[in-house]
């Protein structure tokens, strides 16, 4: 939408538009630079060598891959958000963007900011002149010509190597400069050698040199710290805190968006002494846990929601033998195999409802990479002192992108906390009791190997001695006893975790409430909203089993307009404080297209909220383009593209539609229409028109 | 090797006595197994048996060493996590042919696979007991049972030939009305390196009228009478698939293999409940700058 520049929110990110209203960003100094191409094209390498870059400057950095269950093709959307304070989120700006094929080029060129810049490879891609925005630059690199020394030097070059050349270019206009981009590439390709560290160096050079002589900066100077920060995703503080926090078995089926855990931990399995598992299920997955967990080893099983629905009956098996073990659910676009590689929260109630029956748990959702680590890092104290399954809920945007994190909240120091374990019982003592009735509901536990302590973990209820109560004869008072026992845990727990705060003003006009990922998305809507006029602060929900029903009720029953914000279609969190505090939600912000809110996006509908502005979720035209693209890449291989969209009323339709023109790519002419309801996205017509004999 | 000091049998009585019903083919298993972790000399605070749901499931409760009654078919996979974990325990693993060749066969075809060092008693009884009486995978074509009125069109599966060809180390089958054989069969199943699965003729006296105590005690012979040597694999499969007339008891395969536990580079220190936790602090700043 190049000449649309009232769109502040980006139309081709956004599921729904909100409100079109300028409000300005006010955080911090920053650029955006997105990376476009197909799976296959080494586009994340690109982004790790920039956004190391960055981290080892002192910058700060929030990326988010977009992407599509394809191994090669597709289309992958890499955003990189740099800044100088804390980038809390993938935002909605676009300053630089590198287009590794023309797809990408007809994609992303018309979404760039006044001021930015368009690089592509100009052997290969033709830009078309309409759809460079106005005031941006477009900067196609004659890549031949550009590396004609390096290939001198270091023979033919692979195409992927254009990837790096256009690396270069971006760290000139970002003034990036290129030292630290040429010694995170010396330690990538360490184990390869000197001479292809130099031949990486030498195409950042030659394409920054290219670049500074050819286009004018995007950025201001920024003032580099040099703190140097680890590039981290949300998957990846979750390994590293399990282990740090003493897990010493991970087992995993591969699903995304969890898979990346299993990696990481199989990378450092003998760095870190865990024993990794991949096993050939979910169901073997969390059964092999809570056996781990009952032989006494802090124990980790991780997993998608698909995964997840697996291992239901077996969280209520850790629930009734009161095992400790942690299990890691990363939410992404369900329901079944849904959106394998999309963002949702839309497991909420899943996990909260997973397994038949009652029984005390843990459910925690962290908001951040940093907070991730942390959590992680707790729960295992918490299963083992309350000897209970933990369920960590993540989703796919916070697991699965990287951001540029505090080295100083990886820290070291921990305190391991068992829990009560007996590791010695006299037999004079009599028999021990694994499920003793206690004050605290917490029962000493023995782990198998200790003399005097033999006992059976069983999925039958049962009593004190752990001896079944089920089979033949039901003792209802044990049963009422050993129930109440369970739940008693969970006082003294809810005691122990801090309960939400407010953040931001006091006095707001409205509250915010989010979980997990969007409250980075959030945090910065606030700002935006506060700067704009509209007073607002937020509310993480982080600890979700238990509920601080009593504080939650007390602060949103005092907020002026309580907002939800979530990314799914059914408002879950919302649903679920008002079922544990009764206080209802005075709007909702929800996404549920795969992608992530962004802040300008949230804010904006918030206005609209309040303004009692009712959603438009008509398909725009910007959509209907999209939903061109989509029949014309599935059926027509790409041969033609949307160009002219024009509304209709009077069509027989019984709505009005999009008569969408479609272009031949090769030649210009005019290649077929297409018709797309303008209410419910029917595409009533697809004509393609006969193309002359060739 | 160090010295056995067997144990008597009454060390492994259990806490509660067996709820099975009169003339159940289990109390001769359950007899066989404390035996058997006699023999073998394996201190109950050192034994760990490990069941899913069902009539033998009970199991655990009923002998004296440590437990876990676990959920329908999850025996294998809760007894891989708890060995993995600490390999100082033995691991014996009991249930019925419905909880370990119908819902829980997949996990046990990936422990044998990876030949896991423990022990997998299944009592097969051909029928499910203690839903009272539905055909199993085990029950013989054409058997009626409540759930095949007019007879059963699935084939049985074959226990010993999966377990061979899945490559479990030790196959063995057994018979409850053979006790003192059954219980060398499970001594050598738990003295075994490997994965080893005994399949035990167990009768159900309630639900199952035709495979009856004396339907096999007119069929089985041992193996070990006929200088049988378990330890060719093509031999093996043939010897696994006699049955009618003439049905063999004793082990039928044998082989010495590299089990999951030797791969496991982890455990080269020692099991995992008794390694340090956490990480040493270089460890972790090393993890910190790999990310820089």
């Amino acid at each position: 939408m190049p000449s649309d520049a009232v769109y502040l929110i980006d139309p081709s990110h956004c599921g729904f538009r909100g409100s079109k209203r300028a409000v300005e960003g006010v955080r911090m100094q920053e650029v955006t630079i997105g990376i476009a191409g197909a799976a296959g094209d080494g586009l994340d390498k690109s982004g790790d060598t920039l956004a190391k870059t960055c981290g080892r400057l002192g910058l700060h950095v929030y990326a988010y891959n977009s992407y599509q269950s394809i191994i090669r093709g597709g289309h992958i959307w890499l955003r990189v958000r740099i800044g100088d304070k804390k980038v809390l989120n993938h935002g909605d700006n676009l300053n630089a963007v590198i287009c590794l094929n023309q797809d990408s080029l007809e994609r992303h060129a018309p979404e760039v900011n006044e001021g930015g810049v368009i690089i592509f490879n100009s052997d290969k891609l033709k830009l078309d002149p309409t759809l460079v925005p106005k005031g941006v630059q477009a900067l196609g690199l004659p890549m031949k010509e550009i590396c004609k020394e390096v290939e001198a030097e270091h023979g033919a070059l692979q195409p992927i190597m254009q990837n790096t050349v256009a690396v270069g270019a971006v760290l000139a206009l970002a003034k990036l400069g290129l030292e630290e981009a040429s010694s995170v590439m010396a330690d990538t390709f360490a184990h390869k050698g000197d001479k292809v560290i130099n031949l990486n160096v030498s195409l950042l050079k030659v394409g920054y040199e290219y670049a500074e002589k050819n286009a004018k900066a995007i950025t201001k100077d920024w003032s580099f710290s040099k703190k140097r920060r680890p590039f981290v995703t949300g998957n990846e503080a979750i390994a590293f805190g399990a282990v740090a926090a003493g897990c010493k078995f991970y087992s995993a089926y591969p699903m995304t968006p969890a898979s990346t855990i299993l990696h990481w931990m199989a990378a450092h399995a003998q760095q870190v002494d865990v024993c990794v598992k991949q096993c050939e299920d979910e169901l073997s997955v969390i059964n092999m846990a809570i056996g781990a967990g009952i032989a006494g080893v802090r124990s980790m099983c991780g997993t998608a929601g698909g995964g997840f629905a697996l291992m239901t009956e077996a969280i209520g098996m850790a629930g009734i033998m009161e095992v400790p073990v942690v299990c890691v659910e990363v939410q992404r676009g369900g329901p079944s195999t849904g959106l394998p590689t999309k963002t949702e929260q839309g497991d909420l109630f899943q996990v909260y409802g997973a397994s038949q029956g009652e029984f005390p748990k843990i459910i925690v959702a962290p908001r951040s990479v940093a907070d991730a680590y942390d959590t992680t890092v707790n729960v295992f104290n918490l299963a083992d002192k309350y000897q209970l399954p933990v369920m960590i809920i993540s989703d796919l945007l916070l697991s699965e992108h990287p951001e540029t994190v505090d080295p100083e909240a990886f820290y070291s120091d921990i305190k391991i906390d068992r829990g009560q374990v007996v590791t010695e019982w006299a037999e004079s003592k009599g028999k021990f009791k694994r499920f003793q009735f206690t004050e605290s509901g917490i029962s000493p536990r023995a782990l198998p190997g200790t003399e005097n302590c033999n006992f059976v973990s069983a999925t039958d209820d049962h009593d004190e001695e752990s001896i079944l109560i089920s089979d033949m004869f039901t003792c209802e008072p044990i049963r009422r006893k050993i129930s109440e026992k369970r739940f008693r845990k969970m006082d003294n727990l809810l005691k122990e975790i801090p309960a939400p705060k407010l953040e931001g003003p006091a006095d707001a006009d409205v509250t915010l409430v989010c979980w997990g990922s969007t409250s980075g998305v959030v945090e910065e809507a606030a700002e935006i909203l506060t700067a704009a006029g509209v007073k607002t602060n937020f509310l993480v929900l982080k600890w979700i089993v238990p509920f601080h029903a009593k504080e939650v009720q007390e602060i949103l029953s005092k907020a002026k307009k309580k907002i939800s914000v979530e990314v799914n279609f059914t408002s879950q969190m919302a649903r679920y404080i008002k079922m544990e505090t009764g206080v209802s939600m005075d709007g909702h912000v929800n996404r549920y297209d795969g992608e992530p809110l962004e802040p300008k996006e949230v804010a904006g509908r918030v206005q609209d909220i309040l303004k009692g502005k009712k959603l438009d979720l008509d398909v725009s035209e910007e959509d209907a383009k999209q939903i061109a693209y989509h029949y014309l890449r599935t059926h027509y291989a790409e041969k033609l593209r949307p160009t002219k969209v024009v509304q209709e009323s009077a069509n027989g339709h019984g709505e009005p539609v999009w008569s969408i023109e479609l272009t031949e790519r090769a030649t210009g002419k005019h290649g077929g229409k297409m018709k797309v309801g303008v209410h419910t996205g029917a595409t009533y017509s697809f004509e393609k028109e006969p193309v002359e004999a060739k | 090797m160090a010295t056995v000091i067997e144990l008597p049998v009454e060390t492994y009585k259990g806490p509660v006595d067996p709820d099975w019903c009169p003339g159940c083919g289990d109390f001769g298993v359950l007899r066989s197994v404390q035996t058997a972790a006699g023999k073998c000399g394996v201190h109950p605070k050192d034994l760990l048996v490990v069941s899913g749901i069902g009539c033998s499931s009970n199991l655990p409760g009923f002998i004296h060493a440590y437990g876990i009654h676990s959920l329908h078919g999850r025996s294998v996979p809760v007894a891989t996590g708890a060995h993995l974990a600490n390999t100082d325990l033995k691991v014996v693993i009991t249930g019925g042919d419905g909880d370990g060749y119908g819902i829980g066969v997949g996990h046990l075809i990936h422990a044998m696979r990876r030949n896991l060092d423990v022990t997998y008693v299944v009592m097969d009884n051909q029928i499910y007991g203690l839903t009272t009486g539905q055909a199993s995978p085990t029950s013989a074509k054409g058997v009626k049972t409540k759930s095949t009125p007019a007879g059963n069109f699935e084939s049985p599966l074959n226990p010993l030939v999966m377990a061979i060809t899945s490559g479990a180390t030790y196959v063995a089958r057994g018979f409850s009305g053979e006790q003192k054989q059954l219980g060398e069969l499970i001594a050598g199943g738990i003295a075994h390196k490997g994965f080893a699965l005994i399949d035990v003729f167990s009768p159900c006296v309630t639900y199952n009228k035709i495979n009856t105590y004396p339907y096999f005690k007119e069929r089985v012979y041992k193996l070990e009478d006929e200088g049988y040597d378990p330890t060719n694999f093509y031999k093996a499969i043939e010897k696994a698939y006699e049955w009618g007339d003439r049905i063999p008891l004793g082990v039928v395969y044998k082989t010495e293999q590299e089990t999951y536990e030797d791969n496991e580079p982890v455990l080269k220190k020692g099991p995992l409940v008794k390694q340090k936790l956490g990480i040493p602090k270089n460890v972790h700043q090393e993890l910190i700058d790999e990310m820089i």
